[in-house]
Formats: C-alpha cells, structure tokens, sequence
C-alpha cells in the first residue's frame, strides 16, 4: 500500500498550488462579491494545460493520471473551488464523456479544443421537473432527416453561457425510460440555442450558472454522443467521474477552511493568550483535522481506482458524500473559531461556509449518493 | 544563443519563524524554493531564446536535493540542467562558489550569456554573479531592470540605480545579474512539469571539473561565519486608538515632542 | 573548519535539527547526522546541543598571503558626477574608529574625472591619507575601470581592510576586487568592530531575510573586505583644520579594458526613489485603496522632505514604480524615520525597513503585524489620518 503521492504527481500539486496562489488569488474577493466568472483565468489554465491533466497526447493532453488532475482541482479549491469547479465540469462531465464515448471525427471535432482549453465544456442533464428523478426528462429530440430537433430546456448548468462545447441528454424514446435516453453534442452558436437568466446563488459565485433553452435546436445526427439509448448510461458514468472533482473542491474548501482557522487561532488572542491554547479550540481543530484527512484518503482512493481501470462507482459516491458533509461541519467550524469576524466578508471562511454546501447538493445529491452506496453495499 | 542560467535552491525566507523562547531559527517546515531573483534570471533567458533561438541551461550548486529546483527551472521551459554537488564544494562562502560554478560554466563549454538573479534571499549577498563572471574574465553589468540584446549581439541593459536607471551598452559574452522588475516569471505548464520530471539531471562533481581542490567548499573560502545570533527584535511601541483621526494625530505630535523628534 | 558531530555523545533529542537555517541536520537511528547542505555556519554550535556534542573541528588553513604586509583601513568615497556619497564619510567615521583600536591608518580611495575636491572633505572626516585616481575614463561608473584602478592601489598600497557602500555601484564593484585579489567579502553590514583576541575586522550581518546576524572572519586573507548599509552609521563630525597626504596615483587602465559603456542616466524619479540615502521615508501599502490616494503620501513627503516608499502589494497593483518598492524583494532601506501607511506589515516587507530607527505605522486593523515593529502606531484609516497627519507637520515646521 502505498501512501506517497509519486514526483510527479508532487509537482503537478505545486505547479497548481503556485498557480492559485499567485494568479487566482488575486482579486478573488472582488469576484465573489460581484459575483464575476474570469475568462481570462480560465484561458490561462488552458495554457498551461490543466485542461488535459488525464487526456494521452495524442489529443493535446498531458498524458497524467487521474490523481494528479484531481491534486489540482483541490488545490485550485483551497483558493477559489468556483474554479475548482469550472474545471471540473469542462474537464469530468464534457471533454471526458467525449473521449470516453465519442468516435474519432468528434474527438478531433470537439475533444482537442477541449483539452487545451481553448474551449470551455458544460453538462446538461438536469430540468427543472428532473432533478435526481433523471428519467423524467422533459427534453426531447425528434430525428428530421440528417439532424435531431431538440426542444425543451435545462436548469443550473455550471459553465453556461460561457462554454462552447455542451454535453446534453434528451428523450429520443419516451416509451423506454432511462432507455430512451441519448446523449448529444451541441455547439453553443446553434440556432435556437439560448441561454436563460444567470443564476444568483449561495456560494460559488465565481463559477457561472445558467439555464439552457432548447427551440427547434437542429443537431446533426453525427452529434450524437454513443448510440441512440445509450444517454442515461453516459450520463450515469460521466456523473461517477464528476463526483471525484466535486469531492476535490469540497476537499480543497474543507482544507483551506481548516488551514485559516489553525492561522488565527494561534493568531488571534483572549485573556492574553492565543485562543489555540484552549482545549476547546484545539479540540475541534483536531476534530477538523481527522476529517479533512479521511475525506483525502477516500477521494484519492477513488482516483486511484479510476486510474486502474477498476469499478469506482461506489467510491466516487462516498468520497463525493464524505468530503462534501465535512467541508460544510469543517466550514461552519472554522466560522465559529474566527466569531464574530468569521461572519464578515473582511475573513474568507463564510465566504468557503457558503461555497461549501453547493458540494453536499450537486453532482447527485448526498441522499442520492446514500443510494448508491446502499444500492452497492445491498447488492 | 546559448544562455547559462545559474540558479540556487533556498529556504523561503520569508516563511522562517523565531522561535520565542529559545530566540533560534525556526527551519522545520520551510520550504525550498528556487530563489525568486534567479527565476527572472530564467524568465529573461526564455525570452531571449524565444526572440533569438540558441539553447537555455540552468546550473546549480548545492546538495542533491536542489535538483527539485533545477527541476522547476526545466518545466518553465529550460532546455537543460546541471547540478553541480560534490561534498568537496560543501561550506563555501560566496567566493568559493563562485570558483566552482565558474568551473562548471567551462566544464559546459561554449556560452554567450551568463544570468544570474541579482541576489540570493538566505544569503543577500549579490555577490556570487559578479565573482563568476571575475573567475570567467567577462565583464558584467548588475542589477538589469532591462536587458535588450539586438541581432548582431549588441546588448542594452537599463541597471537600476540609485538616481534611476542607468543605461549601458555592452556585448558578448557577458553576464548580467537582473532584478524582480525586469519581467514576470512564466509559471510552467502541465507538460513542462511532466516532461521536466522525466527528464535526467547530470551531475558534476569535484572530479569532473577543473579546478583546484584548495581552492573550493570549505578550504577555499576566505571567509568564516565567527556566530550567528539572532538580532534584537523590535519592541512593539505605542499603540494609539482615539475616538477620532485629528484626536489621534494630535496624541501622536504629543509623544514624538515628548521624545524630542520634532 | 568543518562542524562535526560526536556520535558517542549525542542523545539523540534533535535540539540542533531545527536550530541549522539549512535544514541540514536529522536525525538518523536516534542520533543527529551532518548532510550535505551544511554550510558550516556555527548555528548549531552556541550552546544548542545540551550534551556538547556538536564541535567544530579545526583545521591546517595553507597561509594564503603574508599578513603582516597588509596595514591600513581603506573607505571608498563613492562619487557620482563629483558629488560623494553619504555613505563614503558615514564609513570615514568607522573606518577612523577600526584603525584607531588597530593603531594603524586611515585611508580613502576616490577614483572620478576632476574629483580632486573631494580629498579635502575626506580628509575633513578622517582620512589620514587619500588614493586619488583621476581621469576622463572615470567619468561614469563602469566596473572595468573602476576595478582596474582599485585592484592596482590594493596590489602596490596593501591596505588591511577596505570598507565600500553597500551601493549599487559598491556592490557591482567590491566583488570584482575580491575575487581578483583573492580575499573575502562581506556583504551588506550593518555592524562593524575589531575582534579583541584575533584583531580581526568583525563583520556584522543580516541573513535569512534579517532573521538573524552572522558575525564574519576573513582570517588568512587580506585585504579584508565589506560593504556597509548606507545610513547605519552616522556620518562624522568634520574638523577643516584635519592634515592629510594626498597621494596621485596615474590611471592605468586602457580604453579597450572598459567592455561595458555608460550611456545615460535616465532620471525617472528625481530624488523621491532614493530609498537608500533618505532620511525620512513615508510609504504606502494596499491599504491606500488606489493610486490616486498615493497622492497623500506624497503630499506628506513633500512637506517632511522625504522619499516615497511602497509595499509590495501596492507596486504589483501598479500604483508605484518598482524602483520605490521597499522589502526583501525591492530596497533595503534605514531611514531616520519611516512612516508605514495602509502596510499590514509582511515579513517580506519587514525585512526591507525594519532597520529604521523610528518606524510610525498607521492602519486600521490594531492586529496589524507592522504595529508590533512600530515605535507609534495609530490605528485608523489611512485616507483620514493622513492628511491631519500633514497638516500637523507643515505646523509643526513653520515654527
């Protein structure tokens, strides 16, 4: 068993890690406060190829593990998880379903750009009327001789608006359920193609949330990601990768949550001695601790298994549930050990309280993620 | 064009802690980093290659572990790195080093510049690049704001000075030592870090170069730290908190008259 | 010269493993090891190890020169277009004091074009004799023929020890000397003194971004060499009744020996960028909001005479040029006063001014690092404080 991140993996964390901390650190309360998406960061983590931690060379990727772009989804998070989660949603749930299930015209189509980030990616599975209940899909695509008409709309779409390349499922046979469920790749200038309100949320407000709308949105056949079907299945497994990123941010959140209340608190002084020195802190320091590192251990297990090649549906579950119940007790905490100005926006912990929760609901919510796991463990 | 870069893995200086009781140097958890002035040093060098072709290799003088940083220097783009470690270069003051890098700079042969950052910050001494390009006989020009170097190897430089910036002309070879204000060091890519790992780092040793053993490490430094102590640490003064601005100016005028400052 | 660890005596309790500013200390099978990182820098030695252990062992040094040939203390009088700086005569007050306890003499070094002036002032503040080196090629400052000039007196004049300004000029030059004739240099002091048992010129510096001091030798080598921080010192009191000896030395430097070429000062900021010799200092850090508030700071400085320092923070937002930046990675400065404005009060930047002798901080968070260095602090908002704070002076001035 092996506890050691390799070299490699080392160096991908630091080069992320001075990344965050020089680049996207810089003006991030600005952007959270006026709740303000950077393109411009975005586009330089194109450059500099974290787009393509996990993808081979041959489609401009960095030829990397699973890990080591999971290492920089958590350390994007320990500074800004809103980009935490940009990348996570380009890279996990549209250029991975792509590379997973796309033939080579659309790799070379649309996975490329993907990957080098010159294009941002976005997933649309979710309806207002289908939330976890996916099979309830509302959206529809009718095939008119060499395209598919889509007509319907999807809500809470991280990257909307702003990606050019989206992953979107749609009933191609509504007599089969899940079955009749297909998967599609749709470019963001397409006719019919809008985008509604942006959304006004909790936390996260660096990353940008939209609803996307659907009129007589002509597809060409050859955008259909697998087969005709096959849309509940990709969804289903793209979703597993997904939620390893969602438990990195919330990692990433728990961690920094973590790392600004140990700071203060031997910082910050009462009764003339740093409030570290009270058991009462330094009890729940230590309780915050153990957490952040049993939720460590079970998303990089999850990576890990995914790198194998080994079923991890399961683990992503967990780790996804696990990381994101603790960074939402490890966010309130670190509020708590700051008082009354963890509670201002001058201290950045109620800014990572309020990101916090977004993990427990997203990417399948922890109930769904309670099923999963049940539905293995019963199995 | 052919640029050697000499960089020095050191202790970030400004993550070092006094212990308060026992008034020592708190080491432990510091991290080593390439030392910021030799990555503008790098930076400038990637430019020039950018601008001019030729080839960029980054040399180093230290324990085997500075080769992370020498690692560090390949992702951002340098075309190769040198470690030079050796228990024999070991407990060297700047001009002992100077002598071993020097030695190592004509162990790699042909060069037409020579970049150094205009100091180290564990050390501060900014001595180390001009001592080298001494022991290379090359003449130098410290403290570049701006180093412009044109087709036919004419080099403009704008060395920050006390008045402002002086402006010299130069040619090749030469070595220049740069300061933070000449350009924002690229951070490396994903690729660059993947291949810099995979990448082999040589290492000469006391054996490889020309020099004589004398006159490196420990024996060849003319210098001896005596003792390091740690220096008087300020005393916190007075804290003024009025109820208004004009309030607390004026307590401030009463208590530097006080202590005869105005 | 190597330090050493006794196996035998070692307990084990790792006291030296965090003391070393190297970390090249651990612990191996309950025992203290010596890596390769160790410097030899005697941290571990002062009474760190409880069981003595830790020694540093002596060894045949090859006698490099003959010492006894060497007398006198040299301070270069850097000039600039005829004018000295301070630092050359704050360095004239030390040199005097060093070769006072050795018994021996004081002597400037002026190179320059028609500088012939400044031997009288020299003198004035201490010299016993002054090395003058004239001539055109000297006009403007350029290593080759500064150091040509230099190497030449130290070879014929064989002086013990040379004290040069920690300039920027000074410290393009001092290495260069030292490593043509072969002999140490200590960069950057702030202490000077004579060792009583060896007679040696004790050499006093920060390191470790000013952390701590390390105290220097250059035991076998001479000229013993260094380059001293401006403004630590006080410049002397002269006395124009002073008698000295002016001795002419003829150029021999050769035009094709100067490879570099003074084209120009370009003069971007006047005065108010010459952090290194300013009495007064009034900086601004992040919490001045915007560059356009920076214009208080100025206003302040205008009225105490002062230069205008920044943060870090505030010359990478662009509000300042770099040449104002003060801290680890800008200027290292020591003035009379210095006034931190809307500066938290980073290590980085700590480690740039915390030489000043009398540092007034004013910032609205009373947690604030730079009030724990502060002689007087004031906690409230710069853009308020600021210009009562202006007012109060031009007052306090006009009377």
């Amino acid at each position: 068993m092996q506890f050691q991140l390799s070299e490699e993996q080392k160096m991908v964390q630091k080069m992320v890690r001075d990344f965050a901390t020089k680049e996207v650190a810089k003006g991030l309360a600005e952007r959270d406060e006026h709740e303000v998406f950077s393109r411009e960061l975005t586009n330089q983590m194109g450059e500099l190829g974290l787009m393509g931690i996990c993808f081979p060379e041959e489609y401009g990727g960095a030829d990397g593990d699973v890990l080591s772009y999971i290492l920089a989804i958590e350390e994007l998070s320990k500074v800004d998880d809103g980009l935490g989660i940009t990348l996570s949603a380009s890279v996990s749930l549209c250029a991975w379903p792509i590379f997973a299930y796309g033939n080579d015209a659309q790799k070379k189509k649309y996975l490329l750009d993907l990957v080098e980030g010159t294009k941002l990616g976005a997933f649309g599975l979710t309806e207002p009327n289908a939330g976890t209940d996916a099979a309830s899909q509302q959206t529809v695509a009718v095939l008119e001789g060499d395209h598919y008409v889509l007509n319907g709309s999807k809500i809470f779409i991280t990257n909307a608006g702003e990606a050019e390349t989206y992953i979107v499922f749609a009933m191609t046979d509504k007599s089969k359920g899940t079955k009749g469920i297909s998967a599609f790749i749709v470019e963001k200038d397409t006719p019919g193609f809008t985008f509604g309100k942006k959304e006004h949320k909790l936390g996260i407000n660096t990353s940008i949330t939209m609803e996307l709308i659907f009129q007589d949105v002509k597809v060409p056949k050859e955008n259909m990601l697998g087969k005709e079907g096959d849309g509940f299945k990709i969804a289903m497994s793209t979703l597993d990768g997904g939620r390893i990123g969602v438990a990195a941010q919330a990692l990433g959140i728990a961690q920094a949550a973590l790392d600004h209340a140990v700071k203060y608190s031997k910082e910050r002084t009462q009764f003339g001695k740093p409030i570290a020195v009270n058991q009462a802190i330094g009890f729940m320091l230590a309780d915050m601790a153990t957490k952040v590192d049993a939720a460590r251990l079970l998303i990089y297990r999850a990576a890990w298994l995914k790198d194998q090649g080994q079923p991890y549906s399961k683990e992503a579950a967990m780790a996804k549930m696990y990381a994101s119940d603790i960074a939402m007790e490890v966010t309130v905490d670190a509020v708590q050990i700051f008082g009354g100005y963890g509670y201002t926006r001058e201290y950045p912990v109620e800014r990572l309280m309020r990101n916090a929760k977004i993990t427990q609901i997203y990417e399948g919510t922890n109930q769904v993620q309670r099923m999963v796991i049940s539905g293995a463990v019963l199995k | 064009m052919d640029i050697i870069v000499c960089i020095k893995q050191v202790p970030d200086t400004t993550e070092v802690k006094i212990d308060p009781v026992t008034n020592t140097l708190i080491r432990q958890g510091v991290p080593s980093i390439v030392n910021p002035f030799d990555k503008n040093a790098l930076e400038a060098a990637l430019q020039l290659k950018e601008q001019h072709g030729g080839k960029v290799t980054v040399l180093s003088m230290g324990p085997p572990q500075a080769k992370d940083a020498l690692k560090e220097c390949l992702a951002m783009g340098a075309d190769e790195a040198v470690l030079m470690s050796d228990r024999a270069f070991g407990g060297a003051d700047t001009l002992a080093t100077s002598r071993t890098l020097a030695a190592g700079i004509r162990k790699l042969g042909h060069y037409d510049l020579l970049i150094c950052g205009k100091q180290a910050i564990d050390g501060d001494t900014a001595q180390v690049g001009p001592e080298i390009a001494e022991a290379l006989d090359i003449p130098q020009v410290t403290y570049a704001a701006k180093l412009e170097i044109s087709g036919d190897s004419k080099v403009r430089i704008e060395r920050e000075h006390e008045e402002g910036y002086e402006v010299v002309e130069t040619t090749l070879p030469l070595m220049v030592t740069v300061v933070k204000s000449i350009n924002e060091p690229r951070l490396p890519t994903v690729k660059g870090t993947m291949k810099a790992n995979r990448k082999e780092i040589p290492m000469l040793t006391a054996a490889d170069i020309d020099v004589d053993l004398d006159s490196i490490g420990l024996k060849g430094s003319p210098t001896q730290v005596h003792r390091i102590f740690t220096p008087k640490q300020r005393v916190q003064g007075q804290l003024i908190q009025a109820d208004s601005p004009r309030e607390a100016v004026a307590q401030l005028m009463n208590k530097l008259a006080e202590a005869k400052l105005i | 010269m190597a330090v050493i660890i006794k196996k035998e005596d070692c307990v084990g309790c790792g006291a030296c493993v965090g003391v070393c500013p190297f970390g090249a200390i651990s612990m191996e099978n309950d025992v203290a090891v010596i890596g390769d990182g160790c410097t030899a820098c005697g941290a571990c030695l002062d009474d760190v190890c409880p069981a003595n252990a830790i020694y540093r062992e002596a060894e045949e040094k090859k006698v490099a020169m003959n010492k006894a040939e060497y007398h006198d203390v040299w301070v270069y009088l850097e000039q600039m277009d005829g004018q000295a700086r301070s630092v050359g005569y704050e360095l004239l007050g030390q040199g005097r004091r060093l070769a006072d306890e050795l018994k021996q003499k004081v002597a400037a070094v002026i190179i320059g074009d028609q500088v012939a002036e400044l031997a009288v002032s020299a003198i004035a503040s201490g010299a016993d004799k002054v090395y003058l080196v004239e001539g055109p090629e000297y006009r403007h400052f350029t290593t080759d023929a500064y150091s040509i000039a230099f190497v030449d007196l130290v070879n014929t004049y064989k002086p013990t020890a040379i004290l040069m300004g920690a300039t920027n000029d000074g410290r393009d030059l001092a290495p260069r000397i030292a490593g043509r004739v072969g002999t140490g240099l200590c960069a950057d002091c702030t202490d000077l003194g004579i060792d009583e048992k060896t007679g040696l010129v004790a050499w006093t510096r920060p390191a470790f971004g000013g952390n701590i001091m390390a105290t220097i030798f250059c035991p076998e080598h001479r000229p013993q060499m260094g380059t001293v921080r401006p403004k630590v010192f006080k410049r002397p009191e002269t006395d124009d009744a002073r008698q000295g000896e002016v001795i002419r030395v003829s150029s021999k430097v050769r035009q094709e020996q100067i490879r570099t070429k003074f084209v120009e000062m370009l003069r971007v900021c006047g005065a108010s960028c010459n952090l290194e010799e300013a009495e007064i200092i009034v900086s601004g850090g992040r919490g001045m909001g915007k560059p356009e508030n920076f214009q208080l700071i100025e206003d302040l400085a205008c009225t105490l005479n002062a230069s205008v320092g920044a943060s870090r923070a505030a010359v990478d937002a662009g509000w300042k040029p770099a040449l104002h930046q003060v801290g680890q990675t800008g200027k290292t400065v020591g003035p009379k006063i210095y006034f931190a404005c809307g500066i938290s009060g980073a290590i980085q930047h700590l480690a740039g001014m915390s030489s000043s002798d009398i540092i007034i901080a004013v910032n609205k968070d009373p947690d604030a690092p730079i009030f724990k260095m502060a002689d007087y602090g004031i906690v409230g908002d710069v853009m308020e404080v600021l210009p009562i704070l202006n007012e109060e002076f031009k007052k306090v001035l006009q009377d």
